[in-house]
């Protein structure tokens, strides 16, 4: 039998006359990385919200780790850790601090923490900074030391929000790698993400929502095969339109008008290159189809401001 | 429609208490500071200051009336300013709740530790004024250690009176209406300035209602030596602000929280 840490069945929400979460349906298994997608407003938040159990469903049944939520989020709260989009670390504790007074609100007894504690520091690569005040940290230090809080009860699930929105790269690799650890030591995780090379990479599986409901569900990789054609080129510059029309259509599956930009998506790119080369002004890059145009093509390419 | 729940008290409300005592003790300096210094101008300038043209009140020395008054209002104050400001700063600025409520504890646990502490507060700010009246010769023998529990109550049943107010804040600005409209009234009519029966009847009978000057009635004698009185009943009011408090200021928060 499959193990799963979520599973949720018509889950839904309701704020006036707007269902914001309309029937989703979510099996999430043990021991993988998980990612919920979704343009802004597409109801991500709230559907977290519901499966951490603060935020009571309107409708539906949902079991998170072998419990009834909301109805026992305490008791799934002891075996989960979550990392929230905005850091919300004790501006007046170090970074020791702020660990140890999260460990007591799990009951955590101060050897178990002291013991714990080594783990968690390195976890975080803050070994030299147990000390320091949360203002003297950057950005990406206070984001590792937000993970490693979310771990001072050695959780078998772990739910991130946006885990690395606002961060350079250098951070995010590292944010990145210390996943791949959790997944390693056998934890499941559920992520939402903006990053669509984030979720491509780390994500076992992922849904994509919008509306209040899941479009799809997979594999990255299943979802790029099945929804989208394998070649992508990116056509601009001075007569871009006009190729499209005369020539790319017919060489091309599909056309799209981004801005400036055409995407011509297609099973064999050969001659529609061909046909670009004849045409100096015209600036091109051919690339493989990735989740970004999995994400454009289910959810539009008009600006969301929601 | 509100969640009206009764509340569901248990010692997980304990470390939260902790944390708040611990970001006190960093901070504690300024804040010793205001515990023991407003208080202590107050007494001086208007028991000595003014004091001096009053004589006696209520068959006290103007001093020690007034900082058998005065103690309870900066107990008040303390804890209304803690679950006012404070409070709604771990809720919505710091999100220190947020963080709170993704461990295994429940708004019940939050709101019983913010109150808890808020009787701390007043409990620490009572104890600095009572040191300072009685080194001033302003306090009659050891039965004034009583205060202390009182101070401590007092600071629960106003810091849960805030949490109220709190719940429903849209803003920091919204916290005046509070304090115009119902903490200064009772900062000046509760006997504390002044014996209660310098106001009108239908003034008294008002302030009778409200629970500082329940307080107020039980610490006078306690540090004077005078003998006490109805005690039972003066206490009654200020647990029934308090429970009914807690219990409307979790219905509220839990509105505007867990949605």
């Amino acid at each position: 039998m499959t193990d799963f840490v979520v599973s949720a069945r018509q889950l839904r929400k309701v704020y006036g006359d707007q269902a914001v979460v309309d029937g989703v349906d979510l099996n999430i298994e043990s021991g993988q990385c998980f990612g919920l997608l979704g343009p802004n407003g597409a109801g991500k938040t709230t559907t977290l919200r519901m499966l951490l159990g603060l935020t009571p469903p309107d409708g539906g049944v949902l079991n998170v780790l072998g419990y009834e939520v909301p109805r026992q989020a305490r008791q799934m709260h002891a075996r989960m850790g979550l990392v929230p989009q905005a850091d919300n670390l004790d501006p007046d504790f170090s970074v020791s601090q702020n660990l140890r007074t999260y460990a007591r609100y799990f009951g955590i007894t101060k050897a178990e923490f002291e013991t714990r504690l080594p783990q968690l520091l390195a976890f975080a690569s803050l070994e030299h900074k147990a000390d320091a005040g949360i203002a003297t940290l950057s950005g990406g230090m206070q984001r590792r030391l937000t993970m490693a809080r979310a771990l001072v009860n050695d959780p078998e699930l772990v739910v991130l929000d946006e885990p690395t929105t606002g961060l350079d790269p250098q951070a995010r690799q590292l944010i990145w790698r210390r996943l791949r650890e959790l997944l390693a030591q056998g934890k499941s995780l559920i992520l939402t993400t903006h990053y669509m090379d984030e979720a491509e990479r780390l994500c076992d599986r992922l849904a994509i929502m919008d509306h209040g409901r899941i479009l799809v569900e997979g594999s990255p990789a299943e979802l790029i095969q099945k929804h989208i054609e394998p070649q992508v080129i990116e056509v601009y510059g001075p007569g871009v339109e006009q190729w499209g029309v005369d020539l790319g259509r017919n060489l091309t599956q599909r056309l799209e008008q981004v801005g400036e930009t055409l995407f011509c998506y297609a099973d064999d790119e050969q001659e529609a290159l061909a046909s670009l080369r004849q045409y100096p002004q015209l600036q091109f890059i051919h690339r493989r189809a990735n989740l970004e145009d999995v994400f454009l093509k289910l959810t539009g390419k008009e600006l969301r401001d929601a | 429609m509100p969640d009206f729940a009764l509340p569901q008290f248990s010692r997980r409300c304990f470390p939260i208490w902790q944390r708040h005592a611990r970001v006190w003790l960093k901070l504690s300096g300024p804040s010793l500071v205001g515990n023991f210094g407003e208080p202590l101008l107050y007494l001086l300038a208007l028991g000595y200051g003014l004091g001096g043209f009053i004589g006696e009140v209520d068959g006290l020395p103007y001093i020690v009336f007034l900082s058998t008054g005065i103690i309870c209002s900066s107990a008040m104050n303390t804890a209304t300013f803690e679950c006012l400001y404070s409070t709604y700063t771990r809720m919505k600025v710091q999100e220190t709740w947020a963080a709170m409520m993704a461990a295994p504890l429940s708004l019940d646990d939050i709101v019983l530790g913010e109150v808890l502490w808020a009787g701390t507060k007043s409990l620490i700010s009572a104890s600095a004024i009572l040191l300072v009246a009685s080194l001033l010769g302003l306090v009659s023998g050891w039965q004034a250690l009583g205060v202390l529990p009182m101070a401590f109550l007092l600071g629960c049943c106003f810091g849960a009176m805030a949490l109220v107010v709190t719940a429903i804040s849209p803003s920091y600005d919204f916290f005046l209406y509070y304090f115009t409209l119902v903490i200064t009234p009772m900062f000046l009519l509760s006997g504390v300035f002044f014996p209660l029966e310098s106001v009108p009847a239908w003034v008294q009978s008002g302030i009778q209602l409200l629970p500082l000057y329940h307080i107020v009635e039980v610490v006078r004698p306690l540090m004077t030596g005078r003998p006490l009185a109805g005690v039972v009943g003066h206490l009654l009011v200020p647990i029934a602000y308090g429970l009914a408090a807690i219990w409307l200021a979790l219905a509220l928060l839990r509105r505007r929280l867990l949605i």
